[in-house]
């Protein structure tokens, strides 16, 4: 509490005073896309455009895309951690890890059945987030950068160096699941898998922040102290964070496991952490359509730059400071004014 | 006694703020607590509310134990408060502090609002209904959409009252809610802190410097100096009282004559 001191209160502000409103072209076409009907018809746009992708482009752009679209999964879950509810996570890639391995474990070497692999996989997730955020979500955030940073390595150190997690050669014959007699398994199958995916984190983050879960994160990143006034369990509110963050993260994995067949320790690296954060962060930080954007940009910038062969990373990097540089709250435009 | 404090004792390495203090809050009142600069107004307030931990005391809101509660459980208990600075949550809208206050009165989770579960939409509805009135109580329904931090000063500190009334409480606490407003909004205030009575039950106690505004609205008056609960009573009779003119003489503060 920093409420102890007596300084007067500043002098009443003009009620006229507006900030001023963002007025550039592409701005304001954005925002107008706020806007219920026009949201709507961009929303269904997208969708149709990521059906017929697959049809009229290659094999190889469908994989890519598929990479996105588990980005997205995996941003909007990060999102809700730290765009939302304003936590620091360095470790995420460690739940993606978590869904992954649950499932490559079960399935490959327990004969489980891959729907029923799931919930389990789901569930550890969970256990995860609560093991790692319950202690520490009383923490200042600056701790918690650390500890989850810890955490995201003791996750790959383990999965490197037991025997059920097939050591640092990782799991591989990871059986492909199948729907109803559909088996998933070509390029263009999982790449539908994801479409539903990201459709449907999507929609769960859009909901979620809708509602009072999503408001209670605002407020206590906003004021901690002001929103447990306001009977706001900051630390519970903070655990449900994570531990949503952690199973959208999970279902990332998951998919991912069995959409490569194959999974190692490298595949939950630090900088797979990083990345996923630093989507977030350049598409702004709690804008869900922003968000979407960073994981694009994120997958399909170094592949767009692929003829500058061994410079691409340079460039991409170069690019996103820049971005950072002019945009610091990320490059999708604030809604209010 | 709705609110009760029996020898509440607080300090800050070796400084004392609160001696022992027996203190409390009847039903259906408007009371102040008045004090010189530095008395211990405040902490009073965050040691009921949960903030800071008393050393030693009891405190017990109708009849319940209240102390070291956490300050969210305090507000589930019924007592809601203001902040002697404006606390809102910038950069969100009016309405949408006003909503934090329902945070504690609803509890639909993560998956019933992923499902919308009818149950979640009307809960949704209730918490947007139940916080306009509240906006409409403090008179800035108009005001609902914009960002709160845009506000006129006097209107910020309406909305932190709204936002108080709609965690629904039984026992208002406000400190300093006429700092920084001029006379006509004092004057709307003082009517203000009378229908919250009035018109929704809930007992009020301020913290405030303005005498004439605290001699106008309550109906007893609480005074502390350097920690101590040095008198209490009726507006007149403690005004009267040789030790609080002595306490309040002692004071180089303008704003602190009666
Ligand atoms: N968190 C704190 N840490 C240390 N000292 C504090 C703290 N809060 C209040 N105090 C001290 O307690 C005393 C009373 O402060 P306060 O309760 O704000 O007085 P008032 O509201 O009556 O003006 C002051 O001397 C202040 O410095
Ligand atoms: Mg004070």
């Amino acid at each position: 509490m920093s409420d102890s001191s007596n300084p007067r209160p500043s002098p009443p502000r003009s009620s006229s005073q507006r900030e001023p409103e963002a007025r550039r072209p592409w701005q304001r076409l954005i925002i107008a896309f706020e806007s219920p009907g026009p949201r709507r018809a961009l929303q269904a746009t997208i969708v149709l455009l990521l059906i017929v992708m697959p049809w009229i482009s290659s094999q190889y752009t469908t994989v890519i895309l598929t990479n996105a679209l588990l980005y997205v999964v995996l941003c909007l879950g990060l999102n809700i951690v730290v765009g939302y509810a304003g936590l620091l996570d360095l470790g995420y890639a460690a739940f993606f890890a978590v869904g992954a391995y649950t499932v490559g474990i079960l399935t490959q070497q327990f004969g489980v059945n891959f729907w029923v692999a799931i919930p389990f996989a789901l569930v550890a997730a969970a256990i995860a987030g609560i093991i790692i955020g319950g202690p520490t979500l009383r923490l200042r955030s600056d701790y918690l950068a650390i500890v989850t940073l810890g955490f995201g390595e003791i996750v790959r150190f383990t999965a490197r160096n037991l025997e059920i997690t097939g050591g640092a050669s990782g799991l591989s014959h990871i059986p492909e699941p199948s729907l109803f007699g559909w088996r998933i398994d070509s390029a263009i199958d999982f790449y539908y898998v994801f479409v539903v995916l990201a459709i449907l984190a999507y929609v769960a983050s859009q909901r979620l922040f809708d509602s009072r879960l999503g408001r209670a994160w605002l407020y206590v990143r906003h004021d901690e102290d002001a929103a447990e006034a306001m009977g706001i369990n900051r630390v519970r509110i903070k655990l449900a964070a994570y531990v949503i963050g952690a199973i959208f993260g999970a279902i990332g994995g998951i998919f991912f496991s069995v959409n490569l067949g194959a999974i190692s320790p490298e595949s939950f690296s630090f900088q797979q952490s990083v990345l996923i954060l630093l989507a977030v962060v350049l598409g702004g930080m709690g804008k869900i359509p922003g968000v979407i954007l960073g994981a694009f940009i994120v997958v399909l910038g170094p592949e767009l730059l692929r003829e500058f062969d061994t410079l691409r990373l340079l460039i991409f990097a170069v690019l996103l400071l820049a971005i950072m540089l002019f945009r610091p709250s990320g490059i999708w435009p604030e809604k209010r004014a | 006694m709705l609110l009760r404090l029996q020898q509440v004792a607080l300090s800050f390495a070796g400084n004392t703020v609160l001696h022992d203090v027996d203190f409390g809050v009847e039903p259906g009142r408007i009371q102040s607590l008045i004090g010189p600069n530095g008395a211990g107004k405040t902490s009073m307030f965050n040691v009921i509310t949960g903030f800071y931990r008393p050393q030693r005391g009891d405190i017990t809101f109708d009849g319940e134990r209240l102390v070291r509660q956490e300050p969210h459980r305090v507000t589930q208990m019924g007592i809601a408060r203001t902040f002697q600075n404006v606390r809102l949550f910038r950069e969100m809208s009016v309405l949408e502090n006003v909503m934090a206050g329902q945070h504690c009165r609803s509890r639909a989770g993560a998956l019933s609002a992923i499902l919308r579960l009818p149950s979640q939409r009307a809960e949704e509805q209730r918490i947007l209904e139940t916080s306009l009135a509240c906006l409409d109580f403090v008179g800035l329904l108009e005001h609902r959409d914009r960002l709160a931090t845009n506000l006129a000063y006097g209107h910020q500190r309406r909305v932190e009252i709204a936002r108080a009334l709609a965690t629904e409480p039984r026992l208002l606490l406000l400190d300093e809610p006429a700092a920084g407003l001029n006379s006509g909004e004092k004057q709307s205030l003082i009517g203000l802190i009378r229908r919250i009575r009035d018109e929704r039950g809930v007992s009020v106690l301020l913290i405030e410097h303005d005498m004439s505004l605290v001699m106008n609205v309550s109906e007893r008056i609480s005074v502390l100096d350097h920690g101590r609960l040095i008198a209490e009573g009726a507006p007149q009779a403690v005004q009267n009282y040789p030790r609080v003119i002595e306490a309040y003489l002692g004071q180089d503060d303008e704003e602190l004559t009666w």
